[in-house]
């Protein structure tokens, strides 16, 4: 395998991995932001994985290539009215966030398995008519050298996930709407005092992260696994949160953590591939990225700027 | 939540009204998919209740889950989320097979406290780092052990493979290392209940002991409640930290040592983390912290899930409704503020109309 092959073989591998963390850790960032702790992420991408692939059994007819892009919208869907039941225990209810997030990841997988099997009769959906697969990114493929690296036969939803990216950042950073989403996570009190909505700003954070991360688990659902079962999520959810923290709760920082872990979890796959790598036990390769995100909470972020106000409940004063 | 102390009566109708409307939900659910949910919960309580059994595959699982639900509960009063369990207790399982497996032929008694101890210390270490970390880093403790746990299973799983034997199971443990009863054995019809029940009963009552009667409890109390007040009081915040999650990784340490040597009596490759941590989670969220409430909470956990395998056959529901009236159950001592709201309003209209006779 020459050096170019090689390139691009890691460059695709990673960015299929890295695309449903992408997303997902984006939406962590809006839950966050706002001020509620979305542990519930995990759960969140089972049901968008579960929900893409339902979309994508029945409605390969209708939609044909374009199945899996349409899929993602239904992932993404359900994934907000799922987190809509984070949001209402959270926010309204007054719940503990990481009480309603593990209320959240311990009913989604059962409930998708319940509809899986009340649907299909079975635990898993069996493969999917349609997947991902592969794609050139229209033109950029055909610039030299680059283009054959990191725009030919490579994830279409990695692409996507990164323009969402420096959309988010663009959102939370340069609009009216990303400044009142940071100073309700900042200091409700002070923002309300304002006139700034807090619940509807909060709504608005966790329902975002409802969709992303439906999201996320449809990509994980449609470009990985190509199918839906009980182990096709299993964790990923977590390694976007950490994704998230890791990026510093900005949105480019967590599409850059998220492109660096699915670089790690390609490596357990591709590894024998590349040189050197090819001699590292294989334990190694699969614990490292959960290493890394030890490793550089303690020694680079060390004490991590979270925004002041997270997982605190707001009482609206009268 | 766990931290609350409020009126006491309030506070066991919060759990109890949890577990009704949690019943309910899955009951609409089933209703909605076209399934009958009073034939769903008959075949789940008939089946456990008149056999000996499941009845005692169901306490053999609340065993599991006393110990899980009693180590989130320690850290939880400490004010720390350790959502490692599930990764505590599988490294408690591997070490403590690990130690039986190398040593057949000590004595029974010594083989055992042995394993088990080794599965407490693993455990504690594994949570003990994470606790560290926050202490002396600031780290995020939801975040590292959520890291740990994936650690956790890719290592077990590793040296499933290549340490402890050459394919994905273990050999099984020798009779000295087992922690069956004959006499329970027998008395439930040859289940795997063991005599972790017991010890799951010591550890509840020492718990209660440490929590309320020692200085250590209150300081792991103190810091939980106030953190800052307790740190001015002379109360050091890192050891109490450190301790409390050493403490709960080492009950979830137990529950896998008790798991591997009680329930399976050896180890295999596992494709995900074990449920008994999660679920663990929700043992404690709805006994409230308080070590009994731990206990019957796990009991009745215990029952549904074991309850549970007779779903499919007798009712034609799938298995994961036992899974989601747990979930249902816990959103609602969660959203507990909904409860009380309702509590609180139909005592202040009792009282408005005793007022006004």
């Amino acid at each position: 395998m020459d050096i170019m092959q090689l390139l691009q073989l890691i460059v695709s591998s990673s960015l299929m991995y890295a695309a449903p963390l992408i997303l997902t850790a984006l939406g962590g960032t809006f839950s966050e932001r706002a001020g509620v702790v979305n542990i519930g992420l995990e759960g969140i991408m089972v049901m968008g994985a579960f929900m893409s692939a339902i979309f994508n059994i029945q409605f390969f007819g209708t939609f044909g290539a374009m199945t899996p892009w349409v899929g993602l919208i239904a992932g993404g869907i359900i994934g907000l009215l799922f987190s809509l039941l984070h949001a209402v225990a959270t926010i309204h209810l007054r719940a503990d966030h990481i009480v309603s997030g593990t209320v959240i990841n311990l009913a989604a997988p059962a409930l998708a398995v319940f509809l899986t099997r009340a649907i299909f009769g079975a635990a898993q959906t069996g493969p999917l008519p349609r997947a991902f697969g592969r794609s050139n990114i229209f033109l950029l493929d055909r610039i030299p050298v680059i283009g054959p690296i990191f725009f030919r036969n490579t994830s279409g939803p990695a692409y996507l996930g990164i323009i969402i990216a420096v959309i988010a950042w663009f959102i939370l950073f340069k609009t009216r709407f990303g400044l009142r989403l940071r100073s309700v996570g900042e200091h409700p009190h002070a923002a309300e005092t304002l006139g700034i909505k807090v619940y509807t700003m909060k709504y608005a954070g966790v329902l975002i992260s409802g969709f992303l991360g439906g999201m996320g688990g449809a990509i994980q659902a449609q470009a990985i696994h190509n199918e839906f079962g009980i182990l096709t999520v299993a964790g990923q959810g977590f390694i976007a949160m950490a994704a998230m923290i890791f990026g510093k709760w900005n949105p480019l920082g967590a599409m850059g953590a998220a492109i660096f872990f699915g670089f790690a979890q390609s490596l357990a796959r591709i590894g024998h591939y590349i040189p050197i790598v090819q001699d590292v036990p294989g334990i190694w390769l699969q614990i490292l990225p959960y290493l890394l995100t030890i490793l550089v909470l303690v020694g680079l972020i060390g004490r991590s700027e979270a925004p002041a106000a997270i997982g605190k409940t707001y009482i609206k004063s009268k | 939540m766990l931290t609350q102390s409020s009126n006491r009566l309030n506070n066991l109708l919060v759990p109890i009204l949890s577990i009704i409307l949690g019943f309910i939900f899955g009951a609409l659910l089933m209703l909605v998919f076209g399934y009958n949910p009073i034939l769903a919960y008959q075949a789940m309580l008939t089946g456990v209740f008149t056999s000996p059994y499941f009845f005692g595959e169901a306490l053999r699982q609340a065993t599991v889950l006393t110990f899980t639900g009693l180590g989130f509960a320690i850290a939880f009063k400490a004010g720390f989320f350790n959502i490692g369990i599930a990764g505590q207790v599988l490294v408690g399982w591997v070490s403590a097979i690990w130690v039986a497996l190398a040593f057949p032929d000590l004595p029974r008694i010594l083989l055992v406290t042995l394993s088990l101890l080794v599965g407490v210390i693993a455990g504690a270490v594994w949570a003990g780092m994470a606790g560290a970390l926050r202490a002396y880093f600031g780290t995020n403790e939801v975040i590292v052990t959520i890291m740990l746990n994936y650690v956790a299973l890719h290592v077990t799983n590793y040296l499933i493979r290549n340490v402890l034997s050459t394919g994905n199971t273990t050999e099984r443990i020798g009779e000295n290392a087992s922690l069956r009863l004959d006499w329970l054995t027998t008395l439930t019809a040859g289940s795997r209940l063991n005599i972790g029940l017991f010890i799951a009963i010591v550890v509840v009552a020492l718990y209660w002991v440490f929590m309320t009667q020692t200085t250590a409890g209150f300081e792991v109390r103190a810091v939980g409640l106030n953190p800052f007040a307790s740190s001015y009081a002379g109360m050091s915040a890192a050891r109490n930290i450190i301790l409390s999650m050493v403490i709960s990784g080492g009950l979830a340490g137990l529950g896998g040592a008790v798991h591997g040597l009680g329930t399976f009596g050896n180890i295999f490759t596992q494709s995900g983390l074990p449920n008994v941590g999660f679920d663990g989670i929700a043992v404690a969220l709805l006994g409230l912290g308080n070590p009994i409430g731990i206990f019957f909470s796990a009991i009745l956990f215990g029952i549904l899930e074991v309850g549970a395998g007779f779903l499919p056959n007798q009712a034609g529901v799938p298995d994961e409704m036992a899974s989601i009236v747990i979930a249902a159950i816990i959103f609602f001592v969660g959203a507990n503020y909904l409860i009380r709201f309702f509590i609180n309003k139909i005592q202040t209209n009792k009282q408005a109309t005793e007022g006004g006779e």
